[in-house]
């Protein structure tokens, strides 16, 4: 199959979470007439569950279909799906970097988000082609003119003429279809020079080896060329060649300049196929990688346990098959004296951590118990070494340390006027320093803040939505490292250190931290036949203490005559309950002591 | 349920006694009181006499399979055995003398609630050999009693106690519950002492517990008044004290007697002997065997054949096990010696890593050939105990 190259559009749609990107996709796929009414499934482009249920779109991935135009061509339609939170921003990048074209999905009654405005900055960084569509016009509170209004004078592109849709509804799509010929460029590149592919995704596949999703800018790549991953340093032979159908691979016989699709070479690991590299061929290399490759390196750390010890090989190996396809999941070994044999793992973000322990959960039935997300620090010891230190408990002796550094990033803030100072004040008791504010209507606000990553992995995002009645919305990207004081906050449950409990935390709210962990954990433990201190410590110094009395009495002096069953229900209930303590010393550990010290502003 | 062949049996189906003790569940109350969830309540005429068929049969029943015991104990429970007609108990103690062997000294109790009897019932009672009276008095203070939606005040429990007395009896029993709404330290103790000084032979003193499925379940313990962890800790740890003073010595964790009147029916239980249960609801244990009625009185009634609620064939662990849960209840624990020609195994060799924990920390003891709980153990058992299960 021959396409001209100006007959290509490749682009894809950038929107703030709920706007209707994935029904725009739907809708698009749908009238390009790839799909029958039969195939549509509600949301062609989010094919795993949790996605779905969580309305976000975590890998991306791309599609191919075919639309005749009003003017009577054919054109070739790639459409690359991108995932939609801050904490898969690099992933975004690359998919980004794929196309040539950005359609800018707005609700028409929401108007512009926090995340709007990061995609939209993302793809002009990209120098995409960008055209906005006004979404859900069927909305009763729908006001397609204030929102293109406010398009123009915040975003500064043209908007008063931009389509009027409802995906939902299918309305408008023809409008939609015909600027993406119409707005975007064809690919530009040429067939003839050596092989430059951009890989912006790549899917393990137990028959066919990595499958590596690419762009290809200059040259051409068929079956049996020898091709190299630039970053990686790898070469391999390609196997086989081919497209994006609906939920499907289509093996075709090449893939030139302009095209996206797909490459296999039996490749066995997926570290190997990092997204960002540049693959050529390796007989007729191209001068040089196409810019922006980084290596994504986890940005939040916790614990994880299985809650029965005996299922820690069935955690393992569930680890393994889902970093198979998510090369950003990272997990080593560690035991913990409190918590037994588990791992440590690394993750893009806390959502990126949601979705995993959730799917752990889900999927592999697996019941966990995971410590306090903490970030990456810098240890600077006094002897000139280094560490990245991604667990509290091995954390130098003070005497060691020089002085530590944490990860800071910028983030904005889109809060409505409203709500402005109970946002600026929880920026400020997160350690925030703002770095600008914009108005961008009468009665909205974007505010800049520079805010250490430790402050927010916990629970910001869920004080912002309750500070603001659900308003706010918020998009963040790493900064630098800034070097902050820092201590390891330590837990003794009965005069015993509990190593699952440790973590680091910024000198002047250790007192605060340690105070509310205390009386956290005093409710959480039982009452035992002795007295349990439960204490706060930095640095071996107690700062906060709390004390769990001594059961007094715990007797079933009630007349149950003859009825042994019933007596013996409630003595294998309280061994029931006994089995799922976690033992520290002689004190009984609810498991959920532990996941209840990381909601500690709860209230 | 499970009476599969394949179950190793337990020894104690071979330590077959002679004896068996027997007990008699009668639902029947005027009202039901808002704690309880035994199974009683009011029930028409027309109930109460095919009850009484039943029950009638049930005896019959299992005439053949206890010829060869000798009944050491009778007990008449509720609901409220005092509430219908004296020749309702007449009719069943006669068809036990009928069919079973009624041991002449067998000790037969009989539940009474203040507020249900006369002087007619109780000489007749007294008339069928029934020879110890356990009344339901719960507390001295009317407005507890109002609070836990008894049908009697305190004066009510007077004139019953003076009438069993003036007419012979010479075994009573008399039911306090602790812990209960409205309820503070001084009140509870005044309850104590007020029942002492009027020298029943024997007092059980209970807990209070919400259970699931009553109006005070319904109302949630929060809305109840009742008293806090400490002021109920402190009641109870008052009560062993007082009733030692007044020469009452506590035999289980619950039960307190003159020397000598310790309730052979209830001992039956903690000592795992034999006992078979007539009634709706009514527990049985016959060797390794362990049943309970069916618990609803319609289906008791309309079934021709006892149906059970639950029917198990105990293992020897299982059967270890409740010998120990059960068996610890009492003050003076259990005997290792009854373990070692019970089970064929000593005590130690099965749980001699909890016993020996529990020793170290001072919640049990072995003295004189026994294994029983410190002062301390008692007051924290169920910590110790589930372990054991």
């Amino acid at each position: 199959m021959n396409i001209p190259q100006n007959h290509i559009r490749n682009f894809c749609i950038i929107a703030h979470i709920d706007h209707g990107k994935s029904t725009l996709a739907d809708r698009i796929l749908e009238k390009t007439g790839l799909l029958t009414e039969r195939e549509m499934q509600d949301q062609v482009l989010d094919n795993m569950d949790l996605e779905r249920e969580r309305g976000i779109t975590i890998k991306s991935q791309a599609v191919r279909t075919v639309y005749r135009a009003k003017n009577g061509e054919e054109y070739i339609f790639n459409l690359i799906d991108t995932p939609g939170h801050v904490d898969f921003n690099y992933e975004v990048s690359r998919s980004l970097a794929a196309c040539d074209g950005a359609i800018l999905v707005v609700d028409s009654a929401q108007g512009i988000e926090a995340q709007t405005l990061a995609n939209v900055y993302l793809a002009l960084e990209h120098d995409l082609e960008i055209f906005p569509v006004l979404n859900k016009i069927d909305l009763p509170s729908a006001d397609p003119d204030r929102v293109a209004n406010e398009i123009e004078d915040v975003i500064g592109i043209e908007a008063m003429d931009a389509p009027r849709i409802s995906a939902k509804a299918g309305t408008g799509i023809d409008d939609v279809l015909e600027e993406i010929v119409n707005r975007f460029p064809a690919p530009a590149g040429s067939a003839d020079s050596p092989l430059k592919c951009l890989i912006f995704d790549s899917l393990y596949d137990p028959y066919k080896g990595v499958i590596v999703f690419l762009r290809v800018f200059d040259g051409s790549v068929k079956p049996g060329d020898r091709i190299h991953f630039m970053a990686t340093g790898k070469t391999e032979e390609v196997v086989e060649v081919g497209y994006f159908g609906a939920g499907r691979f289509i093996a075709c016989d090449e893939l030139s300049s302009g095209m996206v699709g797909y490459i296999t070479a039996s490749i066995k690991e997926l570290s190997q196929t990092r997204v960002g590299d540049t693959v050529t061929n390796a007989d007729n290399p191209c001068a040089e990688a196409l810019p922006g490759y980084k290596k994504v390196n986890p940005m939040v750390y916790c614990g994880v346990y299985p809650a029965d010890t005996k299922r820690y090989p069935d955690l393992r190996d569930a680890l393994e098959k889902l970093q198979l396809n998510d090369a950003s999941l990272s997990f080593e070994p560690e035991t913990s004296v409190a918590l037994g044999f588990g791992f440590r793992c690394g993750f893009l973000g806390l959502l990126h951590l949601d979705i995993i322990t959730e799917r752990l959960e889900r999927e592999y039935n697996l019941e966990l118990v995971t410590t306090a997300p903490g970030v990456v620090y810098r240890v600077h010891k006094t002897d000139g070494e280094v560490i990245e230190l991604t667990n509290p408990s091995n954390l130098p002796d003070s005497s060691e340390i020089d002085y530590m550094e944490e990860p800071v990033v910028s983030a904005q803030i889109m809060v409505s006027t409203e709500f402005l100072g109970s946002i600026i004040s929880l920026c400020q008791e997160r350690r925030g320093v703002q770095t600008g504010m914009e108005y961008m209507e009468e009665t909205r606000v974007l505010l800049k803040y520079d805010l250490p990553l430790n402050e927010i992995i916990y629970d910001f995002f869920d004080a912002l939505k309750s500070r603001s009645k659900g308003y706010a919305s918020f998009d963040y990207e790493m900064k630098e490292y800034v070097r902050s004081e820092l201590v390891k906050l330590d837990i003794l449950i009965n005069r015993e250190y509990v190593d699952a409990l440790s973590f680091i935390v910024f000198r002047d709210s250790a007192y605060e931290r340690g105070s509310k962990m205390c009386a956290k954990l005093k409710e959480e433990i039982p009452r035992h036949l002795f007295e349990i201190p439960i204490q706060a410590a930095v640095g071996g110094r107690i700062i906060a203490r709390e004390t769990v009395k001594a059961v007094r009495k715990d007797v079933l002096a009630k007349c149950y005559g003859g009825d042994v069953s019933r007596k013996k229900k409630l003595l294998e209930k309280q061994k029931e309950g006994k089995k799922k303590m976690r033992e520290i010393g002689n004190v009984q550990i609810p498991q959920k002591a532990f996941l209840s010290v990381l909601k500690l502003d709860d209230e | 349920m499970s009476r599969s062949p394949k179950r190793p049996s337990c020894r104690c189906s071979s330590w077959m006694m002679n004896d068996i003790h027997v007990y008699i569940h009668l639902p029947f109350c005027k009202k039901k009181c808002d704690y309880c969830d035994f199974l009683s309540g009011k029930y028409d005429e027309d109930t109460k006499r095919a009850y009484l068929d039943c029950i009638l049969r049930e005896i019959q029943y299992y005439g053949p399979l206890l010829s060869d015991r000798r009944i050491r104990s009778v007990y008449f429970g509720g609901g409220t055995p005092s509430l219908p007609d004296p020749s309702y108990i007449s009719r069943i103690i006669k068809t036990i003398r009928d069919r079973h062997t009624l041991k002449k000294d067998a000790e037969i109790t009989i539940e009474m609630n203040p507020g249900t009897t006369d002087e007619r019932k109780v000489k007749e009672y007294l008339e069928l050999g029934i020879n110890r009276f356990s009344i339901g008095l719960q507390s001295a203070n009317d407005d507890e009693l109002k609070a836990l939606g008894r049908i009697h005040d305190f004066d009510d429990f007077l004139y019953l106690y003076d009438l069993l007395r003036k007419n012979g009896a010479s075994n009573i029993n008399v039911d306090l519950i602790t812990g209960i709404p409205h309820e503070t330290f001084s009140s509870a103790k005044r309850s104590l002492e007020t029942v002492c000084r009027m020298d029943p032979e024997h007092i059980s003193v209970y807990s209070l517990i919400i259970e699931e499925g009553t109006p005070f379940f319904e109302k949630g313990a929060e809305n109840l008044d009742l008293p806090d962890e400490d002021t109920e800790s402190a009641i109870y740890g008052m009560t062993r004290r007082l009733l030692a003073e007044y020469g009452y010595g506590r035999y289980e964790i619950s039960n307190y007697a003159k020397r000598g009147y310790e309730c052979r029916h209830n001992l039956a239980y903690w000592d795992l002997l034999d006992y078979i249960g007539f009634g709706a609801s009514a527990a049985s244990r016959i060797g390794n065997r362990r049943y309970t009625n069916i618990r609803d009185v319609d289906r008791y009634i309309r079934s021709r054949e006892p149906v059970f609620e639950e029917d198990i064939l105990l293992d020897d662990d299982e059967c270890m096990s409740e010998f120990i849960i059960m068996g610890l209840r009492k003050t003076s624990g259990i005997s290792l010696d009854d373990f070692s020609s019970r089970f064929g195994r000593k005590i130690r060799e099965v749980y001699g890593e909890s016993i020996g924990k529990y020793e170290k920390e001072g919640l049990l003891e072995i003295k004189d050939g026994r294994l029983s709980f410190t002062e301390r153990g008692m007051d924290v058992s169920n910590i110790v105990l589930s372990e054991f299960v």
